[in-house]
């Protein structure tokens, strides 16, 4: 069935998936939103239980979410995944490091003779409660700002001469860490409040998992406290990124010569030339609003979904915004013609179609996801069934 | 190629293996002891003894610790693919990065969920939904092993593909010739076969160590007989598999056999090292050896000295005793008498192909049909030497493995394999005769066995990826090429704290697993 559609169509498709997958990331990076609110929720052992046991059930999709997002990056645009990799590469060296600290840090934190001490691993989750939403929220945000890259595929037939058979280079030597402090159109603002804007909304998302999730008054008030400050935060970084990106020059394409350029306003444009995306991106934004409205002054239990759905349904509608319309979702500003475009980073029409085919698996791993999410998550925690729970983190 | 940095080559290439030595350390265990939990628990489900619940539990414990920090060094390795081999992710990413999706989407998220209910969900799913989850985990982690190592047996015969001149890269044409390779699927049965061997090693070696304490010795005896037949059955499919492995070496990668076996000059009728040593200390010599023979000054014979069987290895490679296996001489400097071409000649071939790929794109830019068309089919003809094209110029010893790590490696591992299937027989007989508490010798081997696994497993890595220096794809890619060009020094920071962190975490977890084996079964 998938044979049939236009090699166009099939690159959208795939697009739509890696933006699923984005959306599902951050939606899911609610994980490390709590564990930087750890010592702010939790004041004794048992409740420090209580708050790791809550996120350490959950920490493992939200890790794989990340590995799948980029493998399916990989096998559907590998520009991408050979440029961005390998050229900002300190940005995801320190991500993937992160992750790393965070993979043994739930489970060995209270074990005995665990070498480092639980306040280290309690550390290691802080550490990547921070770095993983920044970081990624900084990189989105390049989508959109553009990286000092330029691409060469002819490169890789250069035998007699002093270039290095390099097909992506990175113009910068500090390997992506200079999107914190470009100044050129302000690129570095515009970065840092994506990057803060993804840190404390997966907090807010994390403090509404918690009042979902927790049967404990003196955590569920400390939540309560700490829900509105967050939000505030968010909303403030939020709506600063995106007001600001309606204004600024995007990069566009030209559809018949392939040829990129600034365009005023291209992502303001993009929303009013394709009402679908704007309704899209806007319901996104009301239910991320919505959630916290109502977390803040109804102690709406769904609340966490609306919010966390709404988070998905935005970020997606970012990746569309970055890439359909003729766009460039990862503009180069160094030469400005060496920009990866859906079309010219995609991977073959064959390997396309073979892993749309491969793609028909993901609404049963979201069904059991959804099975196993519900099994787990039937009754509240409260410190008297964690303590006892025979096996726990 | 005038320019090569060879210290950021040799720095990535430093990184790619600690990191996958490291990995590797924890997936075998991951891979086999997740059967014999779910093997465990159906014996739990169908008879109701709580015994094997304990049982399957003590081992759960030890699963998680294992599991954890295989997760953290496992998450790396995808991305390297990326970061340090960015070239590479171009120029195959169109086949490679698919298994690489399909097991994030088919296999991990199976195995990270289930996890949870697996640890977590004792009380809160039915008994059978808990038992159906042990298993789905086990099948996960085994899926994910099947797509990394269909990934890695396309690097060592790239099949499934065809070269396009206009986006520069190769692309799928074949799915299914990708999955069912050959290599791959051999290497996958290998693989996982013999990460179930480690995993029976490890049940073994804790349960003897737990009773020459003389701690939980019921517990213990029933765990070392499921493991010994385990273990037992899964070291006769390496075997098995391994002597597959030998046959496609001998007909994908015939450099790679010769340094298996450290043969320097082919033969008919060639015997097998059974025990043996290079007889030059250091790699060096014998490259230089090699060396001094292609500039005709020096015709002295490297051999490997040991005990051989004759006909050991025409047999092993092609299954017929009078086949002819290449040496790396012959492979070097060609053997007309066989058909087999010098590498001379191969880099000639090769730079043919490049030149007429880049003349290709420039006729192509020009709007010259007629001549782009002439030199793709130039390019075409050469394409299978296309690799060896970028050594034109270079030193003709970087095509030469390194031939003692890899010979070593090789036979440690075979002598090791062979003694295993020798101690699970024991081990399963003694518990069957029920005097294993008073074979003290047996049980300390049953202790070392623990070390042997993992030296076996390791070595057999470093055979298959130092055996096949220095093409990251068969003859067609080599690891200068396929490089991301960062600072060395970048690397080599990074390199540094892999280093620290993952040593850090191994002593914790060797710490934790001990102390949590030290308490036994009852706590």
């Amino acid at each position: 069935m998938f044979e049939k559609l236009s090699y166009e169509n099939l690159q959208h498709y795939w697009w739509f998936i890696i933006a699923f997958l984005g959306g599902a990331l951050v939606f899911l990076l609610f994980v490390q939103g709590g564990q930087t609110l750890l010592n702010k929720l939790a004041k004794t052992e048992d409740e420090k239980t209580v708050i790791i046991n809550l996120f350490g059930h959950k920490w493992e999709i939200t890790f794989t979410t990340l590995v799948t997002f980029g493998g399916a990056f990989f096998a559907s645009f590998p520009l991408f995944y050979s440029t961005s990799f390998g050229g900002a590469y300190w940005v995801w060296m320190i991500i993937l490091f992160a992750f790393i600290i965070q993979a043994v840090s739930y489970e060995y934190r209270k074990k005995k003779n665990n070498f480092l001490g639980s306040k280290t691993y309690e550390t290691f989750l802080f550490i990547n409660g921070i770095i993983a939403p920044v970081f990624l929220g900084v990189a989105v945000s390049t989508f959109f700002t553009g990286s000092p890259f330029s691409i060469d595929k002819a490169r890789i037939a250069n035998l007699n001469n002093n270039v290095k058979a390099v097909i992506s280079q990175w113009e910068s030597p500090w390997h992506g860490l200079e999107a914190i402090w470009t100044t050129e159109n302000l690129a570095f603002l515009q970065n840092l409040a994506l990057g803060l804007a993804v840190f404390f909304l997966v907090r807010v998302i994390a403090l509404l998992y918690t009042k979902k999730m927790v049967d404990d008054q003196n955590i569920l008030e400390r939540a309560n406290k700490c829900l509105k400050r967050n939000s505030v935060l968010f909303l403030i970084f939020f709506l600063f990124w995106i007001i600001r990106l309606m204004f600024i020059d995007g990069f566009a394409v030209n559809p018949d010569t392939r040829e990129v350029f600034f365009q005023p306003h291209k992502y303001f444009n993009n929303l009013i030339e394709s009402p679908i995306l704007l309704i899209f991106l806007l319901i996104g934004i009301i239910l991320v609003l919505w959630g916290i409205f109502n977390g803040i002054f109804k102690n709406d239990e769904k609340a966490f979904w609306k919010t966390g759905i709404g988070t998905m349904i935005t970020v997606m509608g970012l990746f569309f915004l970055a890439a359909f319309n003729n766009t460039s979702y990862y503009p180069s500003t160094y030469d400005l013609q060496s920009s990866l475009t859906i079309a010219n980073s995609s991977s073959s029409r064959f390997t396309l179609v073979v892993m749309s085919y491969v793609s028909l698996m993901v609404p049963f791993v979201v069904g059991y996801i959804i099975w196993a999410w519900k099994s787990m998550d039937s009754h509240k925690l409260s410190k008297e069934e964690v303590k006892n729970e025979e096996i726990k983190y | 190629m005038e320019h090569i940095d060879w210290s950021l080559v040799n720095w990535s290439r430093a990184q790619f293996a600690l990191t996958a030595l490291y990995h590797w350390i924890f997936v075998p265990l991951t891979l086999g002891l997740s059967f014999m939990l779910a093997i465990m628990e159906t014996i739990y489900y169908k008879t109701g003894d709580d015994k094997w619940l304990k049982i399957e539990k003590f081992w759960l414990k030890l699963f998680g610790i294992n599991f954890a920090i295989g997760v953290a060094t496992g998450i790396i390795l995808e991305f390297e693919f990326g970061t340090n081999w960015s070239n590479y992710s171009w120029f195959v990413g169109d086949i490679f990065g698919a298994p690489l999706a399909i097991e994030g989407i088919m296999a991990f998220f199976m195995e990270s969920v289930f996890i949870a209910i697996m640890f977590f969900g004792w009380n809160k799913v039915s008994k059978k939904a808990h038992l159906i989850s042990t298993w789905l985990v086990a099948i996960g982690s085994n899926l994910s092993a099947l797509w990394i190592l269909v990934a890695n047996g396309w690097m060592q015969n790239p099949i499934g593909m065809k070269f396009n001149p206009d986006t520069m890269r190769n692309e799928m044409v074949d799915f299914w010739q990708v999955l069912f390779n050959p290599v791959a699927v051999n290497k996958f049965i290998h693989t996982i076969t013999s990460a179930y061997t480690f995993s029976a090693l490890f049940v073994i070696a804790v349960s003897a160590w737990l009773i020459i304490k003389g701690k939980d010795k019921v517990y213990a005896k029933y765990s070392m007989l499921l493991a010994s037949v385990f273990g037992f059955l899964a070291i006769l499919a390496t075997i098995i598999t391994g002597d597959g492995s030998a046959k496609q070496v001998a007909r994908y990668q015939p450099m790679k056999l010769a340094a298996m076996e450290g043969l320097y000059k082919g033969t008919r009728g060639a015997p097998l090292i059974a025990i043996g040593k290079p007889s030059h200390k250091k790699d060096k010599d014998f490259i230089n050896a090699i060396g001094d023979d292609l500039a005709g000054r020096n015709q002295t014979d490297v051999e490997i000295e040991g005990l051989e069987i004759p006909y050991g290895l025409s047999i092993l490679a092609f299954n017929d005793p009078n086949a002819f296996v290449p040496g790396i001489k012959d492979l070097v400097e060609g053997n007309p008498k066989e058909g087999i071409p010098s590498y001379k000649e191969r880099i000639a071939s090769g730079k043919i192909a490049i030149e007429a790929l880049a003349a290709y794109k420039k006729a192509k830019k020009a709007g010259n049909e007629e001549e782009a068309a002439k030199k793709l089919k130039i390019m075409e003809e050469h394409f299978k030497d296309f690799g060896y094209g970028y050594f034109y110029g270079q030193d003709i010893n970087e095509l030469i493995p390194p031939v003692t790590i890899t010979f070593l490696s090789f036979h440690t591992m075979v002598i090791l394999g062979t003694w295993f299937l020798v101690f699970f027989w024991l081990v399963y007989r003694s518990i069957m005769k029920n005097n294993i508490e008073k074979k003290k010798w047996l049980l300390i081997l049953g202790v070392l066995g623990l070390p042997f696994g993992f030296m076996a497993q390791e070595l057999g890595w470093i055979t298959a990826e130092a055996g096949r220096m220095p093409w990251v794809i068969q003859d067609l890619m080599p690891t200068m090429v396929a490089v991301s060009h960062i600072e060395t020094t970048g690397v080599m920071i990074t390199f540094a704290l892999f280093f620290i962190v993952f040593t850090a975490l191994l002593i914790a977890e060797i710490k934790i697993m001990t102390t949590t084996i030290k308490n036994g079964f009852s706590n």
